[in-house]
């Protein structure tokens, strides 16, 4: 009853195209977006901005980065982590050598540089596909976490090359504390996600789902089979080269080039196989999930056993988790989390009747 | 021309400890099409299993057979519970499977043993040897003899007996050998095992080079570039293939490593099969697949 579209017919195409269709789904929003920009700011306490919200909505983001790459275009990649150092390194240097440069101005340059590697990176897609990708993802990984441990100009000249970020300004204003850190990367994940969902739902994210699906028959109706693939590639950089730069910036402050190791695009991969491949809003639950779950988990032993399971047997216990989560989801739902919301929300509408 | 030698000599030898780690990619992959992204978790939990063993006390043979089973149980589990549900599946998802399996072979491995550096004793002293004026590590030559005879052993298995017959069809043709009769899925568990076998033996080689840790399971990533350049399908191709990685990594290193700098073998071998890739997209051995890309 709550979610009953009874009565809300569309009229014309432009409305039945909209993400929203129902007033209750748009009030829902409406309301999340004001819970996330007005009251969590006013009530969030410090831990909560730096440990779990701004990891998660830059998680989120470069989630959605990789999402669009492999869950909407279809080719996989394994070096999602190479594409945010790169955005995090370039916006350090931009704003290390341009004077007066704004700070949001060196985030998108940040995205670009990663859009121009991400184009590069995708130049074997041409040739090969599937597994055989992998090893073009996985050189560029190799690769750009070597130069920058080795030019050391990238990285300042510091010791191991660790970039520390300056501090945060936006026109004068200060945003450095954490409630500010926490506004100012919701500011642009929420423009960029809305971006994100205009593009999969217009033309070049019909042709991406086109060469997912199949690309010899997307290439039969006339779409450019390799100007499709390097898009996706440099969309998919350039958000993750943001999510990067924001991680480095808005989250931990001061990074080393190892920080975005292979195991963070396995992080990546898992947020956005858990979540769900192809859905803007399972890059949201996946990472919710990827965050919330090893609070949630030492929280539960500290309950259990009063602090006596040791932090190292936790975490093998995490990963053990995380593994089974991953078949399991794999088998059961593959289309993750964001499936099992629609389900959800699919029930709802028809309750309390069975839909 | 001495030094090139040298550095072309130990390049190869060390390739050889690649090539192992290959041979159980291409077990699985040509069985089962899954790319089994944890080998080298399985290289990691055999070599950790058999040196925990052999440091409270068991002799090192029966830890060799205790660790053996264990592989065996491994197989069986992983056939149970993670490919049989996801039989037919598009091969990107066993992928992300095996990844995920991964995580938890790894998990385990160190849940039961720890995460601290074991130190493996084979009883081989790695010594110089030297052969016509060449100065070889004894230790790789021993790797290689190992590697040459595993390589014998796999291919008596596969081309003189009633199980290899039965490989080599689930691998030709998986719907046909369904329709005459072979137990799918016991092919698999059996390939599994025979894959973990070859895992344990890496890893108790690589164990004893590098010292028993949680690196091991990086090698997985230096094997990858080893089966492009030699096929995914082709157990000969992984020799091949290892041999030339580990050649072309050393040659780099020495070579090219003084004018861009140093740790170069990082990336080099994929950079290599990025180029093999563009010449030959199914590897040196591998089977040409026709499809349109």
């Amino acid at each position: 009853m709550l979610f009953s579209q009874a009565g809300q017919l569309s009229t014309s195409y432009a409305q039945d195209r909209r993400t929203w269709r129902l007033r209750q789904q748009r009030w829902a929003m409406a309301a999340l977006l004001a819970l996330a920009a007005v009251a969590l700011p006013l009530a969030g306490t410090d831990y909560w901005f730096s440990a779990i919200l701004i990891p998660f909505l830059v998680l989120s983001l470069a989630g959605l980065g990789l999402n669009l790459l492999t869950g909407y275009a279809g080719q996989l990649s394994v070096g999602a982590a190479a594409f945010m150092a790169i955005g995090a390194f370039a916006a350090y240097n931009f704003q290390l050598r341009v004077p007066g440069l704004p700070l949001l101005a060196s985030f998108a340059l940040g995205g670009l540089s990663a859009a121009m590697l991400g184009v590069v990176v995708g130049l074997p897609s041409l040739r090969i596909k599937g597994f055989y990708l992998l090893v073009s993802t996985l050189a560029a990984q190799f690769f750009v976490l070597w130069a920058l441990t080795r030019f050391g100009w990238l990285s300042n000249d510091s010791a191991s090359g660790v970039i520390t970020a300056p501090p945060l300004r936006i026109g004068g204003a200060d945003v450095g504390a954490p409630a500010g850190r926490y506004l100012l990367t919701l500011a642009i994940v929420v423009p960029l996600t809305w971006l994100a969902n205009r593009i999969v739902r217009g033309p070049v994210g019909r042709q991406w789902m086109a060469v997912r699906d199949m690309d010899s028959a997307a290439a039969v109706i006339g779409i450019p089979i390799l100007r499709t693939k390097l898009l996706a590639f440099a969309v998919s950089s350039f958000y993750l080269g943001v999510a990067g730069a924001l991680w480095a910036f808005t989250y931990l402050g001061t990074v080393e080039p190892n920080g975005f190791d292979l195991a963070r695009s396995f992080q990546i991969l898992f947020i956005i196989i858990i979540g769900g491949l192809g859905s803007i809003l399972g890059n949201f639950l996946g990472a919710a999930f990827m965050v919330l779950l090893p609070v949630l988990l030492s929280n539960l032993a500290g309950l259990v056993s009063g602090g006596a399971i040791d932090p190292g047997q936790l975490e093998n216990v995490q990963k053990m988790l995380f593994g089974a989560l991953i078949i399991l989801f794999l088998i059961k739902e593959p289309a993750g989390l964001a499936r099992l919301w629609h389900a959800a929300g699919l029930r709802l509408s028809n309750w309390p009747l069975r839909p | 021309m001495q030094f090139f030698l040298e550095v072309l000599t130990g390049g190869l030898l060390a390739g050889v400890m690649y090539s192992l780690v290959a041979i159980g990619f291409v077990l699985i992959y040509k069985a089962s099409g899954v790319f089994n992204f944890a080998q080298g978790a399985m290289v990691l939990f055999a070599a950790l299993t058999h040196v925990s063993l052999v440091e409270r006390g068991v002799a090192p043979l029966a830890a060799f057979g205790v660790t053996l089973g264990a592989m065996i149980v491994l197989a069986l589990l992983t056939e149970r519970l993670v490919l049989r549900p996801l039989v037919n599946r598009p091969p990107i998802t066993l992928f992300m499977a095996t990844l995920g399996l991964s995580y938890v072979i790894e998990g385990l491995a160190q849940s039961l043993w720890g995460a601290q550096v074991h130190g493996l004793e084979l009883g081989i002293a790695d010594e110089p040897l030297e052969v016509g004026g060449l100065l070889l590590s004894q230790f790789d030559l021993f790797a290689a003899g190992i590697a040459a005879a595993l390589v014998l052993a796999l291919s008596l298995l596969f081309n003189r007996t009633r199980v290899g017959l039965l490989l080599r069809a689930v691998a030709d043709d998986q719907l046909a050998a369904l329709s005459v009769g072979v137990a799918l899925e016991r092919m698999w568990a059996i390939v599994w095992a025979v894959a973990g076998f070859v895992g344990l033996v890496a890893g108790l080689l690589w164990g004893a080079r590098v010292g028993v840790q949680f690196s091991l399971t990086l090698i997985v990533l230096k094997a990858l570039p080893v089966l492009i350049i030699g096929g995914f399908t082709s157990i000969p191709g992984a020799i091949v293939g290892g041999l030339i990685v580990g050649a072309a990594e050393k040659l780099a290193e020495v070579y090219v490593g003084p004018l861009i700098g140093s740790g170069i073998e990082n990336w080099f071998p994929y950079a290599l099969a990025l180029l093999f890739l563009l010449v030959r997209p199914a590897g040196l051995f591998g089977e040409r697949a026709i499809e349109r890309i």
